[in-house]
């Protein structure tokens, strides 16, 4: 019985606290991102935002989420019930399980695999599925339209996602999230790669589908896009997805290019906060840069989008991923020495 | 070692089923959908193997970006299915021969790879992993530097696929409108006139 105790059941029990120690922050943390992004958007066009309830709106979060909860879920008779179904349950699942390999401080991390940065890269390529799926089995014309715009705009921005990162490795020599942070301890990756974080960045806007890039869902074309057909929980499940991988692309930056949990200097009163409140810092100034944008730039035209994707950005991270494995070829400062 | 049982044959049932279900389902937006769900069980194989590298290639280049592709044109074909479905019992001896030879030359394959002296001489020199290295560098020296010449081959084979397939779709149509960017960005402020319009006025 101990032994089972020892062996089993401990570790079961003891792997799903740490998981509601993640989870239950991520969810609270989308929560009021919304209330944020409301406040910020609204400071930006001289309005109050949200501030009726509760001190400051600080309950609207709440108020929302309750009213989310108690709407009933219509299923179109049209739709295919079960697909219908899933794509929100996909939608959420996927931006919750990527945040097991996210190191938030020294060691701390769920999952510390050796393949951090490609689990990250396939979970979020994954998020597409969704999507389809919703404007699939919504049986809608805008739903389908908004979902098949999505697809191919996540398709294509994944492309020169993948050779930033590769960028990156390059310098780390690990595929680690942890060896990446590690390897920003003398200057964070943001200052020798900063075109690389910049086009990181701005693909991060299109993969989550957010302004300029919001075509998916662009109101004044397609009402809504793929969720049109959705109502009560199944369209707050898309909401809290969506945020949640707002906070995740943002988590993503911060490893790859702005330190991690790394304070900026490692000198006295820097380094006396711990590394999950630097790591807090950062994806909440990641993720107003996110509200910035949504707040400043019109929405681009879809042909501009893909041209941007395709004729910019690819070519771009191509030739930076030859520059920047030539320069540390010539220069000797390969992170481990070639294989012989 | 019970869990790795459990979670080999779990993995291996699932993929399985999900096979059998993409033959077999009605609705061809289904099968991709189960296709994805063999794919996810054949990479979780990848993981109980320690190829972890394996495991999420595949997920990245096979549900992420070829099985879109796949649900993307599936989603947009307006195909009548009962249509579709009227042949199918007339090719299953067909289907079941092919099968059968596939089963039968990977069995030779695999047979002849254990019992074959120089083919288990090749399996011992490739196979072992030095201690301490993960098994993206072991591919990676592989590949890069071990078989480079066979990788820059594939490279060359799937640079002229790619430029074959442009080739073969790629139609000039006529009456198409294009924006010419490089025209948009040369244009000059003369092409545009501001002027501060008084209230009530007008211009």
């Amino acid at each position: 019985m101990v032994e089972a105790w020892n062996s089993w059941i401990w570790p079961t029990v003891w792997i799903v606290i740490k998981i509601l120690v993640i989870v239950v922050p991520i969810l609270l943390s989308v929560a009021y991102l919304t209330l944020a992004e409301r406040k910020v958007i609204g400071a930006m066009q001289l309005r109050k935002g949200p501030n009726i309830v509760g001190p400051f709106g600080l309950f609207q979060p709440l108020a929302d989420g309750a009213k989310l909860f108690l709407k009933e879920m219509i299923i179109p008779s049209g739709a295919n019930p079960g697909v219908f179904i899933l794509a929100p349950c996909v939608t959420f699942a996927l931006a919750l399980i990527a945040w097991a390999v996210i190191p938030f401080g020294e060691g701390l991390v769920l999952a510390d695999i050796n393949v951090g940065i490609l689990y990250l890269f396939a979970v979020s390529s994954l998020g597409v599925y969704g999507i389809l799926m919703a404007g699939w089995a919504s049986n809608s014309r805008y739903a389908f339209l908004g979902a098949l715009r999505s697809a191919a705009q996540m398709v294509s921005y994944e492309v020169s996602m993948g050779f930033v990162i590769i960028t990156v490795l390059l310098c780390v020599g690990s595929l680690n999230l942890s060896a990446i942070v590690e390897a920003q301890r003398g200057m964070w990756f943001v200052f020798p790669l900063f075109p690389m974080a910049v086009i990181f960045f701005i693909s991060t806007l299109a993969e989550t589908n957010r302004h300029p890039f919001d075509l998916p869902e662009a109101e004044a074309e397609l009402v809504a896009g793929y969720n049109v057909e959705y109502s009560g929980m199944a369209f707050a499940l898309f909401f809290l997805g969506e945020y949640a991988n707002m906070i995740l692309m943002s988590g993503m930056t911060t490893v790859l290019f702005l330190g991690g949990w790394l304070p900026p200097l490692d000198i006295e009163p820097l380094n006396w906060i711990p590394g999950p409140i630097w790591f807090a810092a950062k994806i909440a100034f990641c993720l107003f840069i996110f509200i910035w944008v949504r707040a400043t730039f019109p929405r681009y035209r879809y042909d501009q989008l893909m041209r941007l994707g395709w004729k910019v950005f690819l070519p771009l991270s191509l030739f930076a991923v030859a520059v920047v494995a030539g320069a540390l070829l010539a220069f000797g400062w390969l992170p481990t020495p070639v294989a012989g | 070692m019970i869990v790795e049982a459990l979670a080999f044959y779990m993995f291996a049932f699932i993929a399985v089923a999900a096979g059998v279900l993409v033959i077999s389902s009605k609705n061809p937006v289904h099968s991709v959908l189960f296709l994805i769900l063999a794919f996810f069980n054949a990479a979780g194989l990848f993981v109980l193997m320690g190829a972890e590298f394996l495991a999420m290639i595949l997920v990245v280049v096979y549900v992420g970006a070829v099985a879109v592709l796949f649900m993307f044109v599936v989603m947009m074909l307006d195909i009548n299915f009962t249509q579709m479905r009227s042949g199918f019992l007339q090719y299953l001896p067909l289907g079941a021969l092919i099968g059968l030879i596939l089963l039968a030359e990977m069995v030779v394959v695999a047979g002849g790879w254990q019992s074959i002296s120089a083919g288990a001489q090749m399996a011992k020199a490739v196979a072992p992993i030095a201690e301490g290295t993960t098994n993206t560098h072991a591919l990676g020296g592989l590949i890069y530097t071990h078989n480079v010449y066979l990788f820059q081959a594939a490279g060359m084979i799937l640079l002229v696929a790619m430029i074959g397939a442009i080739v073969l779709t790629h139609r000039r149509r006529d009456g198409v409108k294009k924006q010419r960017i490089a025209d948009q960005n040369a244009r000059g402020t003369d092409t545009v006139e501001t002027r501060k319009v008084e209230v009530g006025k007008g211009i």
